[in-house]
């Protein structure tokens, strides 16, 4: 007799399960499988990128300045002869690491403050609330401006500010939901059996509260890039030779009409392909941790 | 259809004469004919250039809308440029002027038939007034003034309504060209006088709005941030009649936007693109491009005495060997300028001002002496520069934290906002190395010098200091260019430029525009500003 | 009734937000770099006009007293002058303000009238390829930056198919601006019965307001999806349905009407954007608005100018935020009851 193979389902692991269900997602949204893909490869560049390029991003050759796209210099060479290629490669590192550190500080701190607020209420309620509503009370981007503008251009301050501006959303919405969720049956569970408030809050409220918060990260990281790449454009951004992609495209924008186009297209590009890959990722994730929520 | 060509066949003419009830200018051919439009990257920010806080394009108003005594004439370079001839002074609203037999005073006779643009007469009590105001303001006219040594309300004088004289504190071969410079305007001073109050005795808040000249042109509208239009004004009578009717000054913020502007024909003069699209735009042969070298001007990087290193003369001739000057003024310039670099002599041959310093790029030089000076393992230092002037700078920084590092020299970039960079680099003194662009109005090195090396001046951003520089800048500053001490002291002042190098110069560069071929009559002036009063359109 | 005591309580609520803004305001433009006694004293000053041109300014003062000073021409309405053009600050922000608020708003119009369609179409073919080809192309929108796509469409409009106007601003030079009854040139020129002028003025208008708009579709359109899903999932649709309404009926009467809630929490935030974007827009275009003067008064350390932009937006955009909770209440009556 032939042994039928089934899926065990008390012994399969957590991990099966979980890997059965993204290719569920996966397969019902192909987008989403290339978005991961991008992801991947991105994630690749950030690491070796600087070991992998053929020349180097900060090398200057005035002699060969301007150069359109060639089998030599495959995107060209910008107005000090630097390839633009090796430079769009290794911004890749800069860029993720001023996305990544930013909406970083900005989860965490703003998961505290949004836990703490709505868990204990009171004057720490009012009072983060209020310092959360003046920060939305300004336009992002003015804030975001003045910020760099006062305490100068670094890159540093510029994952400061990108990191104080998309604060107030994740204070919200832990807020929220740890509001909730205070007084659920789990949680009075967890303190009669002897846990202190920020065990509970670390281990109990907060897992409750990552679905809806893992989203808007990616979002959020691709928001962080474009930020400082506007940041660029008026002079804020971070400081040459540093290759970073919002800076080669608001520099490569004044060549454009002397015919020039690859200075900013080739880093507008992959700008614009590392934005789309968040922004897909978002719904990939959305769907895999809860599909009803999808937009 | 093309939208210029819709615009002018369309015919949108309402009545010539009745200017202020027309919706649109006309766009007939002849209308546009007698309109040049501009394109800037920043306008005025007043009408008065005697009130503080005025920025430069504010000194375009001075120049077209007012008058002075004398003006400048003009000469044509090698190149086809037409540019204002320093050593030619030419009557404006002084009809002639005479140096008294002791050489202590000079006496104008002025125009009788000048008028201001409300229609009433100019007069020397006019000119008085107007004069006494520029010493008095405080601030930027009255140091100007001064460079002229004219100081005091006291040394001018009205002898009768159309004489006016000036007294000299001392002879000085600056005074007459000083009062050809933009500063000195002739005001309407019965106008202002009527908006003069107690607190405001000079009227300056009324005509930091409203100007009271005289000039060939007058304000016909002003929209702060978006443009200003001039008009020409029929009744001037100190020069020729200009062959514009209109000028349409516009500010558009983008370099981009103002080159595809004037590359599609829809403005006739672009000012200030970078020296890279002025280079295209030249190869192109498009449109007109005419570049002269910026008078007594150069791109330099200074080197500041504060700095530990720089303390050393050896140091700082090392840096002066290290500096990839060619690719420099391939990559900042793009060839829009006269080199700086590569004297054939430590001691200079003539008193030619700029004139290249004796240094070219020799790493291996470079490296010797800074082993010399004891800084064999090299140093670190910031560069740094200002960012509205990242054009030019940017690359030219880069390229010189390059060839630094080939000596073993460590720096890094220090991008510094407009707005700091003045407290910085001038007042505070306390930048390191930065980039230097100060240029003098008035076209005599030792004018430089007074204001580069002497110890103390606000562009001396170096904390440079030498007695010897000191004593030949006081003597030399007043003399004649015909006194026999003049040369030999101007040559010993470069000697010791080019040996202490407290300043290493890349180039002098150009002050390009661009010009549709049909627009005649620019001119380079030394304020750097658009004189409209020349300009006519002509067959291309 | 109730419906007043909402705003109320929302203008009580905002308070708060506006000291904290006015004090935000203050200590950022403080911190700015620069000096403007040195500007003010001029090229040629040496230290003692300096000081004393700061002195005069009120710049010697301590913080809290130069704070003190600040609150009380604030009250009064003055706003300090501005360095950079020399003209009260006031004022300035007086004739740029109509020219941002006139590029955002049809840029919010082509969004809402792009977004909108685009998402309920959607809607209504969930997961499938238009779906899915809606949802990449307003992404695509997103992920540039915005400048980049103001000045991509200079160069194709404007430079290569001679199209667009050239980029001069909110009007060419052949043509003089309206009489000022709003200070919105579209609607001026309709008042003054100029349909030349207002022609010329939308033309300039198009391109820096669907730069501006492209980048705002993804959320909108989104949001749009989302909602009316959720709506159309619903029993009373079903009832609709059933009992024989026409389609067209069911999604604009009934579905439509329901889903515009969340869409209107997203114009908020869209609007937020958007005042911020103007920024980058207004520079590629030479569009004189208040964000144009922002980037140059921060290049300057023009204090004055700052403080006012970054307050004038910042109630600008509490105002909007009150706007739309009243709009709220006449969408859903339900909300206006609540206590």
């Amino acid at each position: 007799m032939a042994v039928i193979e089934q899926p065990d389902e008390r012994t399969e692991t957590a991990l099966a399960a979980w890997w059965r269900h993204f290719r569920y997602v996966v397969s019902e949204n192909p987008v989403t499988l290339f978005a991961f893909c991008l992801f991947g490869m991105f994630v690749f560049l950030a690491f070796f990128g600087p070991w992998i390029v053929p020349f180097d991003p900060l090398a200057s050759d005035t002699s060969s300045a301007l150069q359109p796209p060639s089998w030599k210099h495959w995107f060209g060479t910008d107005n000090l002869g630097r390839d633009v290629f090796s430079r769009v490669v290794v911004a890749t590192r800069l860029d993720f690491m001023i996305a990544f550190s930013a909406v970083a500080i900005s989860f965490v701190v703003g998961s505290v403050l949004g836990c703490l607020s709505g868990y204990y209420g009171g004057w720490t309620d009012r009072i983060v609330g209020r310092s959360i509503d003046t920060i939305m009370a300004f336009p992002l981007f003015v804030l975001a401006m003045g910020i760099v503008a006062a305490l100068g251009n670094t890159v540093e301050n510029i994952v400061y500010a990108t990191a104080i501006i998309n604060l107030p959303f994740y204070t919200r919405v832990a807020r929220a939901e740890v509001n909730i969720r205070r007084h659920a049956g789990f949680v009075d569970a967890a303190k009669l059996a002897g846990n202190s408030d920020a065990r509970l809050l670390t281990f109990h409220l907060f897992p409750n509260i990552l679905p809806p918060m893992m989203v808007q990260v990616s979002l959020n990281l691709g928001w962080a890039i474009l930020n400082a790449a506007g940041l660029s454009f008026i002079g804020l951004g971070v400081r040459p030779p540093a290759p970073e992609w919002g800076i080669m495209v608001a520099e490569g924008a004044t060549f454009i009409v002397s015919g020039q186009w690859w200075l900013a297209l080739f880093p507008g590009a992959a700008l614009m392909l590392a934005v789309f890959c968040f922004n897909l990722l978002g719904d990939g994730l959305r769907d895999l941790i809860d599909p009803q929520r999808r937009t | 259809m093309k939208r210029r060509d819709f615009l002018k066949t369309s015919g949108l003419v309402a009545g010539v004469g009745m200017f202020p009830m027309l919706r649109h200018i006309p766009a007939s051919a002849a209308g546009r004919d007698n309109t040049v439009v501009v394109v800037l990257p920043n306008g005025p920010n007043s009408m008065d250039i005697h009130r503080s806080g005025t920025n430069r394009p504010s000194y375009a108003i001075a120049v077209n809308v007012y008058d002075r005594l004398v003006s400048f004439g003009s000469k044509t370079l090698a190149n086809g440029t037409t540019m204002y001839n320093y050593e030619d002074i030419v009557p404006e609203l002084a009809e002639s002027w005479t140096l008294a037999p002791d050489g202590m005073s000079m006496t104008f006779a002025l125009r009788k038939d000048a008028v201001f643009h409300d229609g009433s007469p100019v007069t020397a009590e006019d000119v008085k007034w107007s004069f006494d105001r520029a010493v008095s303001v405080g601030g930027f006219p009255t140091v100007q003034m001064k460079a002229g040594s004219l100081e005091k309300p006291e040394q001018f004088s009205v002898v009768d309504p159309h004489t006016f004289k000036i007294d000299f504190i001392r002879k000085s071969k600056l005074t007459l060209p000083d009062v050809g410079v933009p500063v000195p305007i002739i005001i309407n001073s019965k106008a202002a006088l009527k908006h003069a109050t107690e607190k405001d005795p000079w009227a300056l808040e009324y005509m930091h709005r409203n100007p009271l000249g005289g000039g060939a042109f007058m304000v016909d509208r002003w929209d702060p941030g978006v443009q200003i239009v001039y008009k020409r004004f029929d009744d001037w009578k100190s020069g020729p009649m200009p062959g514009v009717e209109r000028v349409i000054v516009r500010e558009v913020p983008s370099a981009s936007t103002r080159r595809a502007l004037i590359e599609k024909g829809d403005a006739d003069i672009s000012l200030d693109l970078p020296a890279r699209d002025f280079r295209e735009l030249a190869d192109a042969g498009k449109v007109n491009v005419q570049g002269a070298p910026i008078e007594n001007s150069m791109y330099a990087l200074g080197l500041n005495m504060n700095f530990e290193p720089f303390k050393n003369k050896l140091v700082r001739q090392a840096v002066a060997y290290s500096i990839p000057y060619k690719e420099i003024f391939e990559a900042a310039a793009y060839g829009r300028g006269v080199p700086m670099y590569g004297g054939k002599s430590m001691k200079p041959a003539t008193i030619d001002w700029p004139q290249p310093y004796p240094y070219d790029t020799d790493y291996n030089r470079a490296k010797e002496l800074l082993a010399e000076a004891g800084y064999k393992d090299g140093f670190e230092v910031p560069i740094s520069f200002n960012l509205g002037f990242a054009d030019w700078s940017e690359p030219a920084a880069l390229l010189v934290q390059e060839g630094l590092g080939k000596i073993g020299v460590k720096s890094t970039l220090d991008k510094v906002p407009g707005a700091n960079w003045r407290t910085k680099a001038l007042v505070e003194k306390s930048l390191p190395m930065h980039m230097k662009n100060f240029g003098g109005w008035l076209n005599y090195p030792d004018y430089y010098f007074f204001w580069v090396y002497q110890h103390g001046h606000l562009f001396n951003s170096m904390n440079y200091r030498n007695e010897e520089v000191e004593a030949l800048v006081e003597a030399t500053l007043n003399l004649p260019i015909d006194d026999p001490a003049y040369e030999p002291n101007i040559k010993r002042m470069l000697e010791i430029a080019f040996d202490e190098v407290p300043l290493i110069p890349f180039y002098q560069p150009f002050l390009d525009v661009a010009t549709q071929k049909n627009v005649k009559g620019y001119e380079y002036w030394f304020h750097r500003q658009l004189d409209v009063r020349n300009l006519s359109k002509g067959d291309a | 009734m109730n419906r007043f005591s909402m705003i109320g309580r929302r203008l009580t609520q905002a308070i708060p937000s506006i000291i904290g803004i006015i004090i935000v305001t203050f200590l950022l433009t403080r911190a700015l770099p620069g000096d403007p006694a040195v500007y003010f004293a001029g090229p040629a000053a040496d230290e003692q006009s300096i000081a004393e041109v700061r002195a005069a300014l009120g710049l010697d003062k301590s913080l809290p007293e130069q704070f003190w000073l600040y609150l009380g021409d604030l009250a009064r309405g003055d706003l300090g002058v501005s360095i950079s053009t020399g003209r009260p600050v006031l004022e300035e922000l007086a004739t740029r303000l109509p020219a941002s608020l006139e590029l955002t708003l049809v840029a919010l119009v082509f969004a809402i009238g792009t977004a909108l369609p685009l998402g309920i179409l959607a809607a209504t073919r969930p997961n499938s390829w238009i779906d899915h080809l809606c949802r990449v192309v307003v992404t695509a929108g997103v992920s540039l930056p915005v400048f980049f796509t103001g000045l991509f469409f200079v160069y194709i409009f404007y430079y290569i198919a001679d199209l667009a106007p050239s980029p001069l601003g909110r009007i060419d030079i052949y043509f003089i601006a309206p009489d000022h009854v709003t200070g919105f040139f579209l609607i001026d020129s309709l008042i003054a019965g100029d349909l030349e002028t207002f022609r010329a003025a939308l033309a300039q208008i198009i391109l820096p307001a669907v730069s501006m708009g492209v980048f705002v579709l993804a959320p909108l359109a989104r949001m749009t999806r989302a909602s009316m899903l959720q709506a159309l999932g619903s029993d009373y649709i079903r009832t609709a349905q059933a009992s024989g309404l026409s389609r067209s009926k069911v999604l604009f009467a009934y579905a439509f009407r329901n889903a515009l809630l969340p869409i209107l929490t997203t114009l908020g935030m869209v609007f937020s954007f958007m005042l911020g974007a103007n920024v980058l827009v207004e520079k590629v275009f030479a569009w004189p608005g208040i964000g144009s003067y922002a980037v140059n008064a921060l290049i300057v350390s023009d204090f004055a100018a700052v403080q006012g932009f970054v307050l004038s937006m910042a109630i600008l955009f509490v105002v909007i935020n009150l706007a739309i909770d009243v709009l709220y209440t006449i969408v859903d009556p339900r909300i206006g009851m609540e206590g």
